[in-house]
């Protein structure tokens, strides 16, 4: 059969634009995913360096940027609405179509195929498609920085009544419908990714790749997906709800008798605190499909360049699940002071702390992989390592956010800020140059260059912990989150010089990911060819098939699997590695 | 020297040859490697366990603000009554239209599907006369809590029932083109999985709108 | 050793990362015990049990960070490759895991519980018969308090009656609220006696944050919620929104004076009803 198959892979030769635009091939589309998440997250990243810039220097006087930005800077200096603006599109293009986009669409699209053994995703055509609306949604988020009304100005959590009503504020007309649209196609195309991603893993695993055989980038793509596919729905359902009251004189968020510059507002009957609970059912879920497919990849790379088994895959796997589930029971803890009743407080503590373990226990995992290796320091390997030591300080930190009662002081101040950031933002994207470096061979046939990518590292490693790790120390002096002007508050004026540093180290931060996206774009065209099949000695099936794979990954014959992907320095064996391919050799005594 | 043998837990013979055909490409229509439940059941679940959760979504938010004490009850148009029946009659029509094509019976198989569709286009006809007949009694979108979530509920379930037309209309052409029979009617299959959740949801839908 | 055990080759990597955990560690060690930059002075009752609280969980997370970084730093230093030597192969032991997994799970759930008395001491505790109520209500982009003067009882509000000179719409002819005090910006109270708030917003959510004494409790339109606090120290104090209300969220602030004796909070009471 696969030779049959093979033949009807010899199609006459596609135009370039049918081979390298309208692909539906996972790889063109998983590296379509990558590139547009990376022009995402320098825009992201370059609002998160106007904010530092205002909060450094609060109502500096800017004539350069005010007259490259003269909407958003009155007289050369940045306006208030602008600066909640650049919080809100920071955040919101951050978390969806930076993070979620680049693991599960990027990593997700180009390796499930090629490490399950299989020649394409279950949906070809709904793959790329997915990819086309994604770029849609790209293309609605961006434009919203450029409406005339403003850009949105509620947070990447968009509480209601300030989102619901469109004259609470400037961007909250025509922003917030453009940013409830670019979600619910963000939705929409999760959806078609998700259902490849289940359906490939599920029933297009090669011969001999049991469950229990899979990487554990695989076990983490998947958990995610059917996270997404429970989690994203009840966004859509919030955004359809909001989009009524916004639009339609409904009232599901919007109480009776609310009064804005004067006005009353015509309204009845609603809820703010619905929103809440509807968008952090969401919202949980959502850091964890964020989180957990780096943590899947991490853990693969960490393994490959210790040149040891991941300690304890069955307890890898199993932590996941738990992760997974216990997130759909955790999101009231974003709301300890929002006005739910008490009680509910004290379960989402419960189960908050809960969740804490199975996190705690990948770190045993992950140390227990370190322990005793051999580890080759690769810019790809060091990633992997910095992402242990980035998750559990965000982790950590998580703790205190989760007792309600610390939380009481804590709530939307830096501490949180500080948190998320390390944890789901730092921690995920780690991994992603992790894998960036890692795959990168398989994917363009050239290395990027590994002094840039060690430099790059380094750079990175210093420059988080000197912008993030402060941030929790003016958290607990009180410093609230989303503020145009720490210096208005007397109490926060000694804490000013803290703000200063860090947008210093934020700028060194930011300068030195152009090292990374000059080694990225100049190593795809100029990079040193790449020509072996497994030049980092792994053991998965990626590696097994061409440098780089062809339509169809494996050429003629789908490879079998005899083995778990983690044989690395197996006493006895010729190789410190072992891939899945190679069956046991069994000599008689 | 001798080769160790491997722990029995790492590595253990392959799996029995597979009959040609299924080498971990899932093909249209055929399951793949050794997974009990071929591709497209598995993706019409997903699906639709996306669209339940978008109206549990819906259904907690219309829980909970049931209970602000400035709810107020509508009266249900009565025409949703009939409209139920006419819907669950299209998804019976589906059903013979599946049994048909199980044994064989391609004529039966394509008159019931045409009249599940038909049934189906009857049924979001009447939807959009509830909702004439609604607003006749002067009751619209932003009039009463109840009232919004009536005209979203039945409106995104038409919407995706409109879909599941969609996907009655492909597979009637499938059959017209002579490219279903016997063994290879899952296209079927799934159009009539989805017609009959969209049912229960409607029915489920009614209930919720009702019992309150 | 060839077979796995033993130390790998210490390389000049492995240093490094090691030493960044290292200073890492110290920094933070620094941070959080010499405290340069930390919480607000404490001026409330009720505040010194969740700074314990968070004492006790710094305590612990701190010690898992130290040891967990270390650990960290500790094996990249010791297990760099070294030449074609091969890495340990032992990769599971059920018992230490159990031993892992059940040490966490009891220490998280002792936090738990810790951390449930002072919630509960916070939330569930009866209320203080004897406070001073206030009743508080947020609106872009200030804060309004609202006293009941001597009698006790607050006058009527009805949203009707706002103009921009009755932010909160108080029926000036209901002779309740002719000694109500409505003051802008301005919050007083007499040390020692406990304060009930009374949590309003006229138009988003904001959250009334008292960072001196360890409150904060959003303000949602529809709802009016209620916190009580005492305050243990006499001075003047910022009061700030804690939750993202709009472009003038920043400068959402007001002032909060403890009174070092009810006469003083009675004169300031008069003076402020004379405004009125």
């Amino acid at each position: 059969m696969s030779q049959s198959h093979a033949a009807q892979h010899v199609h006459h030769e596609l135009g370039f634009w049918r081979k390298y635009v309208f692909s539906t091939d996972h790889k063109i589309v998983a590296i379509q995913y990558l590139i547009t998440a990376m022009t995402m997250a320098v825009i992201g990243g370059i609002l998160s360096m106007l904010m530092r810039y205002q909060l450094a220097w609060p109502s500096m006087l800017s004539p350069t940027l005010g007259k490259l930005m003269p909407d958003a800077f009155a007289g050369g200096v940045m306006k208030p609405e602008f600066y909640v603006s650049l919080v809100t599109m920071h955040g919101t293009i951050m978390v969806f179509f930076l993070f979620t986009a680049v693991l599960t669409g990027g990593f997700g699209n180009f390796l499930i195929p090629l490490q399950i053994g299989a020649r394409d995703m279950a949906f070809p055509f709904l793959n790329a498609l997915s990819y086309w609306v994604f770029l849609l949604s790209c293309i609605v988020i961006f434009s919203a920085l450029f409406v005339t009304t403003g850009a949105p100005l509620g947070g990447w959590t968009g509480y209601a009544p300030l989102s619901a009503v469109p004259e609470a504020g400037p961007g909250q007309g025509t922003g917030v419908t453009l940013w409830i649209t670019a979600l619910a196609l963000f939705t929409v195309s999760g959806l078609m990714g998700g259902l490849n991603y289940i359906t490939t893993i599920l029933t297009m695993r090669t011969r001999g790749m049991s469950m229990m055989r899979l990487p554990l980038t695989q076990w983490s793509l998947l958990i995610t997906a059917i996270l997404g596919l429970l989690a994203f729905p009840v966004l859509l359902a919030a955004g359809i709800l909001l989009m009524f009251d916004r639009m339609g004189g409904t009232s599901f968020f919007v109480p009776a008798g609310i009064i804005m510059n004067q006005m009353p507002i015509a309204h009845s009957g609603g809820h703010p605190l619905l929103w809440q609970h509807l968008f952090w059912f969401f919202g949980h879920p959502e850091v964890y499909i964020v989180v957990l497919p780096a943590m899947g990849m991490a853990s693969d790379i960490l393994s490959t360049f210790c040149r040891k088994p991941i300690f304890s895959y069955r307890m890898m796997v199993y932590s996941m699940v738990a992760i997974a589930v216990l997130s759909f029971v955790v999101w009231g803890h974003h709301m300890f002071v929002s006005g739910m009743n008490p009680f509910l407080g004290s379960v989402f503590t419960l189960t908050t702390l809960l969740i804490a373990v199975p996190s705690a226990i990948k770190t045993f995992n992950w140390l227990g992989t370190v322990w005793g290796a051999r580890i080759r320091f690769t810019a790809a390997g060091l990633f992997a390592i910095g992402f242990v030591s980035m998750f559990v300080s965000g982790g950590l930190s998580g703790i205190f956010l989760g007792t309600s009662a610390a939380d009481i002081q804590l709530q939307d101040t830096a501490f949180v800020v500080a948190h998320f950031h390390l944890v789901m933002a730092i921690a995920p994207l780690f991994a992603a140059f992790g894998g960036l470096y890692f795959w990168f061979p398989k994917m363009f046939a050239r290395f990027m260059n590994e002094t840039l990518g060690r430099i790059h590292f380094w750079l990175t490693f210093i420059g988080v912990y000197c912008v993030f790790f402060p941030m929790h120390v003016i958290g607990i002096g009180g410093q609230m989150r989303r503020i145009y002007d720490p210096t208005q508050y007397m109490f926060l004026v000694p804490q000013q010089p803290v703000n200063v540093f860090i947008t210093i180290a934020a700028f060194i931060l930011g300068a030195g990911q152009l090292i990374f996206l000059f080694n990225f774009f100049f190593s795809i065209f100029a990079g040193k060819r790449a020509v072996e099949r497994n030049p980092w000695h792994a053991t998965t099936l990626e590696w097994t098939a061409p440098t780089p794979p062809g339509h169809g990954n494996f050429g003629e014959e789908l490879p079998t699997v005899y083995r778990w992907p983690f044989d690395y320095s197996v006493p006895g064996e010729k190789e410190d590695f072992v891939p899945q391919t190679v069956p046991a050799t069994v000599v008689a005594k | 020297m001798p080769i160790v043998v491997e722990e029995r837990r790492r590595v253990s013979p392959p799996p029995p040859i597979q009959p040609a055909g299924h080498g971990g490409d899932g093909d249209f229509g055929d399951s793949g490697a050794a997974f009990p439940i071929s591709k497209g059941q598995i993706g019409i679940w997903i699906l639709l366990t996306a669209i339940i959760m978008l109206f549990a979504g819906l259904s907690s938010a219309y829980i909970v603000l049931r209970g602000v004490p400035s709810w107020q009850n509508i009266e249900l148009p009565s025409l949703l009554w009939p409209n139920t029946a006419v819907l669950l009659l299209s998804s019976l029509a589906v059903e013979l239209s599946r049994r048909a094509i199980r044994r064989n019976d391609l004529q039966s198989m394509k008159r019931w599907l045409a009249a599940g569709g038909v049934l189906g286009l009857t049924f979001l006809a009447g939807q959009l006369a509830a909702w004439r007949q609604l607003a006749r009694a002067g009751v619209y979108l932003p009039s009463t809590l109840q009232s919004s979530f009536f005209y979203i509920l039945s409106g995104l379930h038409g919407l995706h029932l409109l879909g599941g037309i969609a996907g009655l209309s492909i597979v009637l052409v499938m059959a017209l083109r002579n490219r279903l029979s016997a063994f290879r009617y899952e296209p079927l299959k799934l159009c009539s999985t989805y017609w009959h959740v969209m049912d229960a949801l409607w029915v489920y839908l009614f209930l919720l709108l009702l019992l309150s | 050793m060839a077979d796995g055990s033993g130390p790998g080759r210490v390389t000049s990597s492995g240093i490094a990362l090691a030493g960044l955990l290292l200073i890492l560690i110290l920094a933070s060690l620094y941070l959080f015990i010499a405290q340069p930059y930390w919480f607000p002075v404490l001026a409330s009752e009720h505040g010194g049990r969740i700074d314990s609280l968070f004492g006790t969980v710094l305590v612990v997370t701190g010690i898992a960070f130290v040891l967990v970084q270390g650990a960290l730093g500790l094996f990249i230093a010791r297990y760099g490759a070294n030449g074609n030597e091969r890495a340990a192969y032992w990769h599971d032991n059920p018992r230490v895991e159990a031993i892992l997994l059940i040490t966490t799970a009891v220490i998280l759930t002792v936090l738990v519980f810790m951390g449930q008395r002072v919630w509960a001491s916070v939330y569930f505790a009866d209320q203080p018969q004897n406070a001073t109520i206030i009743q508080i209500t947020g609106e872009q982009f200030f804060w309004n308090f609202h006293y009941p003067g001597s009698d006790g009882q607050f006058g009527r509000t009805d949203t009707k009656l706002i103009t921009s000179t009755n932010n909160i719409g108080l029926d000036r002819n209901d002779p309740v609220a002719k000694d109500d005090v409505v003051s802008v910006g301005v919050m007083h109270v007499p040390i020692g006696k406990p304060v009930r708030v009374r949590l309003r917003s006229k138009d988003v959510i904001h959250s009334f944050f008292l960072p001196n004494f360890r409150l904060k409790q959003d303000a949602v339109p529809g709802m009016a919620i209620e916190v009580w606090f005492t305050p243990t120290r006499a001075g003047q104090y910022e009061i700030a929104c804690a939750e993202l209300c709009g472009l003038g969220h920043y400068r959402m602030k007001a002032a909060l004076t403890v009174d070092e004796s009810e006469e003083k909070f009675n004169e300031w009471l008069k003076m402020a009803a004379e405004q009125q």
